[in-house]
């Protein structure tokens, strides 16, 4: 890659992604609407993997990744540094993870990061699963999804526990901003992370991002299907500032959960089983009630 | 300026004259006098630093690790279950090649737990990819803080370095110390100007994804470094030596071995009570010497091999142990030696247990006496299970 690869973009095609990759699309127009003044750090996973295998990077950011716990801690040293050197108001700092770097082995670093009030974006790119190493069950998966270690058969019908709550987990340090938002809404991806970059402190932005062979869609269906998270009310976009829900995105006649998890593998079993159809229809709407999405 | 301190107190005032800019460290005993110390330099206006109270050792590795990559001096300090918990990210450190500064207090390591001093802690980290240097007294930790940056931030060296210090024998002793002027240190150790940082201005990417392809080029690199290192120590000590006045930073300490038929290795502060003997048993005409190693990695091979030719007995003093084999220090010098060479390995002084003057005693006239890989001294037959009491 030579600098004019990244004259227009500053995370390039060229990367192994799978094709319908929801993440690879997210972090493109995360970074792009950061720019090119963003150091980026980032968790172990499929992003590491697929964006940066020496000796190529697709980042034109600088870009920095240890191990998969410590994105939170490694922005952290990154942005004191920043702060020393009296860079830092030039500065964007982002700190990628997936679902399992944040809500699992990366949420104590996460939580120290926003304690100690870092100037930094947080972006968990929440496909729900560890699809990295073969789409295993992780605290972000949801309620009565079928994955490799939380399998359904005769006598499961998957995950058995809803998502851990990590916007709220967040907005419970009282941090400025945040929010979660979805692949299917680029722009409300673009507006979200404009807006947490011009606040000073620690921000939390989780992005639904489908897996094609986590989820077992079709490549071409990542942005449908996760359209249909949204409208059923199994992914709410919402925002909070200071500790308190600000603003949510309205759906006004949600669809049923069963136009969502019918075009997925992992919720295929469900669709024989009305018990567990209608305990994922109760998940969302405790979510339209909670967030008031209607 | 020389004045009687408490070792923790030395060392943090020998980070400070480092001039690092970011400092990220979590307590754990005894390291905390060191970072408490720094911390309150900062307060006081005294150091430009900024401190990371982060939540755990794991992120204070990180921490460094992210402020060393965007070209800051940075420091941690941390000890026994501490250092254990920053051991994947040491790995990360050295690889990425960022010669971030570490103080190990060392300590036990659990279960049982015990907060005294061996060194099983930096021991079990040995193969990260850092410097490792052991100090025997206050002055030397002071002047190794100080000397081996000097190495570490070499643009052809580039790797993380460990000053190793027993914890409470060194930390929590007071000694009279000669802290360097700042203008001495600034003048030795120039500001950090590394060939590679995280930069807007020069985006570069950091801890890529090493395929079969690149890595095990990435640890000969290593390894070829860490041997550079071994010519580097003494040309470094030297420089340090002229200006400063002392000899802390070597390979190696030969105390009285060219002529000794009987000789212990040993590294760290167990090393001025070993020197002790050596001096009074020589007054009663017996031929000992101490073997110090400083720098344990990297392993100054020749220069133990060259130190040890003369003896005719051996014994290497271990506060660790590899269990099921056994102590690193002695596999480590027995390896080196002729099979015929009589060398003798001793655990002592685990978990805090004092390795007396009596203690070195018994170990010498075994050396003298008998051949042994991994002998425990100083065991108390009392509480062992009754079915080693005969052992």
């Amino acid at each position: 890659m030579n600098k004019e690869h990244f004259q227009e973009n500053c995370y390039v095609s060229g990367h192994t992604a799978c094709a319908g990759c929801g993440q690879s699309m997210a972090v493109r127009i995360v970074i792009n609407a950061a720019g090119e003044n963003t150091i980026a750090s980032n968790a172990t996973g499929c992003l590491e993997v697929f964006s940066s295998k020496a000796p190529e990077s697709a980042f034109g950011v600088p870009w920095i990744h240890s191990l998969f716990e410590n994105s939170a801690a490694v922005a952290s040293g990154v942005e004191t540094a920043l702060v020393h050197q009296g860079k830092k108001e030039n500065i964007n700092i982002i700190a990628q993870a997936g679902d399992g770097g944040t809500a699992d082995i990366g949420l104590q670093a996460l939580s120290g990061m926003l304690e100690r009030g870092h100037d930094i974006l947080f972006v968990c790119y929440d496909n729900e699963a560890y699809m990295n190493t073969g789409i295993q069950r992780s605290g972000s998966t949801p309620f009565n999804a079928s994955t490799t270690t939380s399998p359904a058969g005769k006598q499961s019908t998957g995950n058995p526990r809803p998502k851990k709550p990590m916007v709220e987990i967040c907005a419970a340090h009282h941090i400025p901003y945040s929010a979660t938002s979805s692949v299917a809404n680029p722009k409300d991806i673009e507006i979200k992370v404009k807006k947490a970059l011009k606040i000073k402190g620690p921000k939390y932005l989780q992005i639904h991002v489908p897996c094609p062979l986590g989820w077992r869609i079709d490549s071409s269906q990542t942005i449908e299907v996760a359209k249909l998270a949204v409208n059923t009310g199994l992914y709410p976009l919402v925002e909070y500032e200071y500790g308190r829900l600000t603003k949510t995105r309205k759906i006004s006649s949600p669809k049923p959960v069963s136009e969502y998890l019918k075009t997925q593998g992992r919720f295929r079993h469900l669709l024989k089983d009305q018990e567990a159809l209608a305990a994922v229809q109760k998940v969302a709407d405790k979510n339209i009630d909670y967030y008031g999405l209607k | 300026m020389k004045k009687f301190l408490e070792g923790s107190f030395a060392m943090a005032q020998a980070a400070k004259l480092c001039r690092p800019g970011v400092i990220a460290a979590y307590p754990i005993t005894p390291q905390t006098h060191i970072v408490e110390n720094l911390a309150q330099f900062i307060a006081d206006g005294k150091l430009d630093a900024k401190s990371v109270n982060v939540e755990s050792e794991h992120s204070a590795a990180s921490c460094v690790l992210g402020s060393q990559a965007a070209g800051v001096r940075s420091f941690t300090c941390s000890s026994s279950q501490g250092l254990i918990l920053m051991s994947e990210v040491l790995f990360c450190i050295a690889g990425m090649r960022l010669p971030v500064m570490l103080v190990c207090a060392n300590r036990a390591l659990s279960a049982p737990i015990n907060i005294w001093n061996d060194q099983q802690d930096s021991i079990a980290v040995r193969d990260a990819g850092w410097m490792q240097f052991y100090a025997e007294n206050n002055q030397e930790a002071v002047d190794l803080i100080i000397a081996s940056h000097k190495i570490a931030e070499n643009s052809k060296v580039m790797l993380p370095a460990m000053v190793c210090v027993d914890g409470f024998i060194l930390t929590h002793g007071m000694e009279v110390v000669d802290i360097p002027d700042q203008k001495d240190v600034d003048n030795f150790l120039p500001s950090y100007n590394p060939p590679y940082k995280l930069d807007p201005e020069n985006p570069m990417s950091f801890g890529l994804l090493g395929t079969p392809d690149v890595y095990q080029e990435t640890r000969y690199a290593i390894q070829k470094t860490l041997e550079d290192v071994l010519g580097m120590v003494p040309k470094v000590g030297k420089e340090y030596k002229d200006k400063f006045g002392r000899d802390s930073l070597r390979l190696v300490e030969e105390y009285k071995t060219s002529d000794a038929e009987t000789v212990l290795v040993a590294m760290g502060s167990v090393c001025g009570t070993i020197k002790d003997i050596v001096d009074t048993e020589r007054e009663k005409g017996k031929k000992i010497g101490l073997l110090k190693i400083v720098s344990y990695r990297p392993f100054p091979k020749e220069a133990i091999i060259k130190a040890l030719k003369p003896a005719k007995n051996i014994g290497v003093v271990d506060k660790d142990i590899s269990l099921g084999s056994d102590g690193a220090l002695y596999s480590e010098i027995n390896s080196l030696l002729p099979s015929d060479k009589k060398v003798s390995g001793f655990v002592a002084g685990l978990g805090g247990r004092d390795i007396k003057p009596t203690t070195v005693k018994e170990i010498i006239e075994l050396t003298e006496k008998e051949q042994n890989s991994c002998k425990f001294v100083d065991l108390n037959k009392d509480i062992l299970w009754e079915k080693f009491k005969t052992i």
